[in-house]
């Protein structure tokens, strides 16, 4: 005995269902750059070591040297270092409130010619520690 | 609306009404501001308990759906479909709070790090198990499939908790179930995650437990009208004789 048509059809329109999150889950995983999502920053000695093309976008993460950090009209000027290596960065635009020196940061930009990363997005990269005021280490 | 009753849920229900009315003074006023992240740190206390129970509720489908297998009883399908359902819930939490917290932390209330894309896709995961569900009318194919897929879905956990100890993220390490061996976060902090992680997850024994005995009630009794999609009920109108 068949099943009536419209439970057929019920059935077909699951399978369209599953078949399309299936195919938006492998879709996302494509917009997102499987690359470049499994390396989301690179480190200050990584970009110094391979000089990216002028044009080539990319993110550059690290700690904000202590005393770098210079705020110039609209314009903030800080280092990300990794330890080893250091690069400038000049970033035009507000800072996040919880941007500070020593902690960590991941720039979105591009290395200039002259070996200062210009930015145009600055996130903040928190530790995973959480301690109150004064007894942070 | 109409409740299923189920055994030893007063006792259940007023442990979670506990936990939740303790993880919220916790959260809220014992324990102390981050000094780094300020008032936005405290979106913690309800972030990880909804990714760890999301992780907890998936780990719930992953030993029904076997069960299920060596078993052939519907009702290890049934608590696969209920914690699959929690599950899905939880995750979709976890992100929207994810969100609230990087937004004002990070900058951004989303990017493409290693930790967000693999949590997005397991939400898509489970979204498809769940269409899997119902692809076959004869309930013991269906909960053959959805065995299977709820099996090999699980993978996707460990995935998702991982990826910010394999790849490099934007989304820091993780705090507790960390590899290193002691937490480097306030002893009063991790007392508020605690309670919460206990809070949500009584809350969420309750829901599984509430869920499983209704699609039993439903199964016993097929005749019977789901809730929700009983007709409207029927408001007749009358005019008023006019004066």
């Amino acid at each position: 005995m068949n099943p009536p048509t419209a439970r057929r059809r019920a059935l077909s329109l699951r399978l369209l269902v599953v078949v399309g999150a299936v195919a938006a889950a492998l879709a996302l995983l494509g917009v997102s750059g499987l690359a470049d999502t499994l390396v989301y920053y690179r480190t200050p000695a990584e970009v110094l070591a391979e000089v990216p093309a002028e044009d080539e976008r990319l993110r550059l993460g690290g700690l904000v040297q202590a005393g770098s950090l210079e705020r110039v009209g609209p314009e903030a000027r800080f280092t990300v270092t990794d330890g080893v290596a250091s690069v400038p960065v000049v970033y035009l635009g507000a800072l996040p409130a919880v941007f500070a020196e020593g902690q960590g940061a991941v720039v979105e930009g591009r290395l200039g010619s002259d070996g200062v990363f210009v930015g145009d997005l600055v996130l903040v990269k928190h530790s995973n520690e959480y301690q109150p005021i004064g007894e942070a280490g | 609306m109409r409740r299923t009753p189920v055994r030893g849920d007063g006792l259940l229900s007023a442990a979670a009404a506990v936990a939740v009315a303790a993880a919220l003074v916790l959260a809220l006023v014992v324990a102390p501001q981050d000094g780094v992240q300020g008032v936005a740190q405290r979106l913690m206390y309800v972030h990880v308990p909804a990714a760890w129970v999301a992780y907890l509720a998936f780990a719930t489908v992953l030993v029904s759906s076997v069960l299920y297998l060596v078993r052939r009883e519907l009702r290890w399908d049934r608590y696969a479909q209920a914690a699959a359902e929690l599950g899905v819930g939880l995750t979709a939490l976890a992100i929207a709070l994810g969100m609230l917290w990087g937004r004002p932390v990070w900058g951004v209330w989303w990017t493409w790090d290693a930790r967000l894309v693999t949590t997005a896709v397991l939400l898509l995961v489970y979204v498809a198990y769940l269409g899997v569900r119902r692809t076959a009318d004869d309930p013991h194919v269906a909960a053959r499939r959805s065995a299977a897929v709820g099996i090999v879905a699980f993978l996707n956990v460990p995935v998702v908790h991982f990826s910010v100890v394999w790849w490099r993220t934007l989304h820091q390490p993780p705090t507790v179930l960390g590899p290193e061996g002691s937490p480097p976060i306030h002893p009063t902090m991790a007392w508020a995650l605690a309670t919460g992680v206990v809070a949500f997850t009584l809350l969420a024994v309750l829901v599984v437990r509430r869920r499983v005995a209704r699609l039993g009630a439903e199964a016993a009794d097929p005749a019977a009208v789901p809730p929700g999609r009983e007709a409207p009920p029927v408001v007749t109108v009358v005019p008023r004789a006019g004066r």
